[in-house]
């Protein structure tokens, strides 16, 4: 399934974050870990099955709100298409 | 001069050279380690936390067969309780259903399973063992459970034609990620290598395969190939440069930059059991012997490639041109590619599918 806005997208099996004391924040997965930094980790930590692309995309529209929203928006579902990409996530 | 060194980010623990299948490709070393030689429980666990705290993110339990060591569960929950994410690398032998629920609830992340083919007979001729049918059980077992499973098939020559059924075999057990990896010619794999160096035609083929592989699996299994690196134009970043992400741990707790690396002839290699894991890292004569730029002979040091690929890899600048320190002689621009050309014109003279019996190949001994 792709990241279309009411999908909920959540790390895949052996896909998680590194603890909350470790820096800096990585996301784990097989062979891999992608650094963690700013936005990168607060989509990152929205992707636990419960938000939809679309709650994920207003709250950092929100969070980011210096930002243009468009691009807020395409930045999101660019990193999301990353993150399928390399198998870290499912959509439900 | 001491080069400037940043942290790890994996370490390759080889808890055991002990293992139940025989594969004519094994990456480790001819002369292997007794189970009397391996580290304790406690002293990996040290190493562990050691580890973490050097910076190491993920650790890789391999071996050998890592089932081989009782105390596996109890090393992945050390691992985990250090912050570290812990993959299993095993043929899945001896393995059943209980033990594989404790090494989950240990905490394990990932569990890598070998694959020699797509087919029991073949397969079994290549592990030297019956292993294929236990491999298909297994792939089952670990679905049931929430950690990641990759495939890895080892491919060569005598097994690339049937890519294509490893593919069906791969989309039948839906892994999130599957790794088709061409041998490596070092160690058992460097004795068989007449045996196992694919042909350009088959490899050509397996590249187009794989590639429409990848477009029609994206998004549902990751999948991951590298060219074989006598067939590149230019070397492999080994292990992406010596000393400078991975870190390798023996049985016996020698500390090296990679599976190989016991073979270079002068070198001391640092132990575990007599220094702490950090000053061996930054500082042993035997990590920054390759490290960064100042070793590196012509036409390494003046090229452009040099901060990618890092010269290449130094066993297969051993193995193939007697010299740890030479431009690897698979790069296009070393002086020695006629040494690699050579290699590949004998390859390619005979046809891919000599029929050939098991009495042929170097099998893998036990220690």
């Amino acid at each position: 399934m792709a990241p279309v806005p009411a999908s909920r997208p959540r790390l895949a099996p052996g896909c998680r974050m590194n603890e909350k004391s470790q820096q800096p924040r990585a996301l784990l997965m097989p062979e891999r870990a992608l650094r963690l930094n700013g936005p990168s980790l607060e989509i990152v930590e929205r992707c636990d099955g419960q938000h939809t692309v679309g709650q994920i995309i207003a709250e950092l529209q929100k969070l980011y709100s210096k930002a243009d929203p468009v691009k807020v928006e395409q930045d999101i579902l660019g990193y999301l298409d990353l993150l399928q990409k390399e198998r870290a996530l499912d959509f439900e | 001069m001491k080069v400037p060194v940043s942290a790890p980010l994996a370490l390759v623990a080889e808890l055991t050279h002990r293992c139940p299948l025989h594969c004519v490709y094994c990456s480790n070393p001819l002369e292997m380690a007794r189970r009397e030689q391996e580290l304790s429980t406690a002293a990996w666990t040290d190493v562990l936390r050691q580890a973490s705290e050097l910076g190491v993110l993920q650790i890789d339990f391999t071996g050998g067969e890592p089932l081989a060591r009782p105390d596996l569960a109890e090393l992945i929950r050390a691992a985990r309780s250090s912050g570290l994410y812990a993959s299993l690398i095993t043929s899945g032998l001896p393995l059943d259903e209980k033990r594989l629920e404790e090494l989950v609830h240990a905490g394990l992340d990932h569990l890598q399973l070998s694959f020699q083919d797509a087919y029991e007979e073949s397969a079994d001729e290549f592990a030297g063992a019956q292993a294929h049918a236990q491999k298909l059980r297994v792939a089952e077992w670990v679905k049931r459970h929430r950690i990641a499973l990759t495939l890895n098939f080892v491919i060569h020559r005598r097994n690339l034609d049937r890519l294509e059924e490893m593919l069906e075999l791969t989309e039948k057990i839906a892994p999130s990620r599957v790794e088709f990896a061409h041998v490596q010619y070092y160690g058992w794999a460097f004795a068989n290598r007449e045996r196992l160096l694919p042909t350009r035609q088959q490899l050509d083929r397996s590249l187009e395969i794989l590639k429409r592989a990848e477009e029609k699996l994206r998004g549902r299994i990751r999948v991951e190939y590298v060219v074989p690196d006598y067939y590149a134009k230019y070397p492999k970043a080994c292990m992406g440069g010596w000393g400078r992400k991975v870190l390798l741990i023996t049985p016996t707790g020698e500390v090296l930059p990679c599976h190989a690396a016991k073979i270079l002839p002068g070198m001391k290699f640092e132990n575990v059991r007599a220094q702490p894991l950090r000053r061996i890292w930054e500082e042993s004569e035997s990590f920054q012997k390759f490290r960064g730029e100042e070793w590196m002979p012509e036409p390494c040091r003046s090229c452009d490639r040099r901060t990618q690929d890092f010269g290449g890899c130094r066993c297969q600048a051993f193995l193939l041109a007697g010299d740890a320190a030479a431009t690897d002689p698979v790069c296009s621009l070393s002086p020695r590619r006629d040494l690699v050309d050579e290699i590949l014109a004998e390859a390619n003279s005979t046809p891919s599918v000599a029929t050939s019996t098991n009495s042929e190949w170097l099998y893998r001994i036990n220690p």
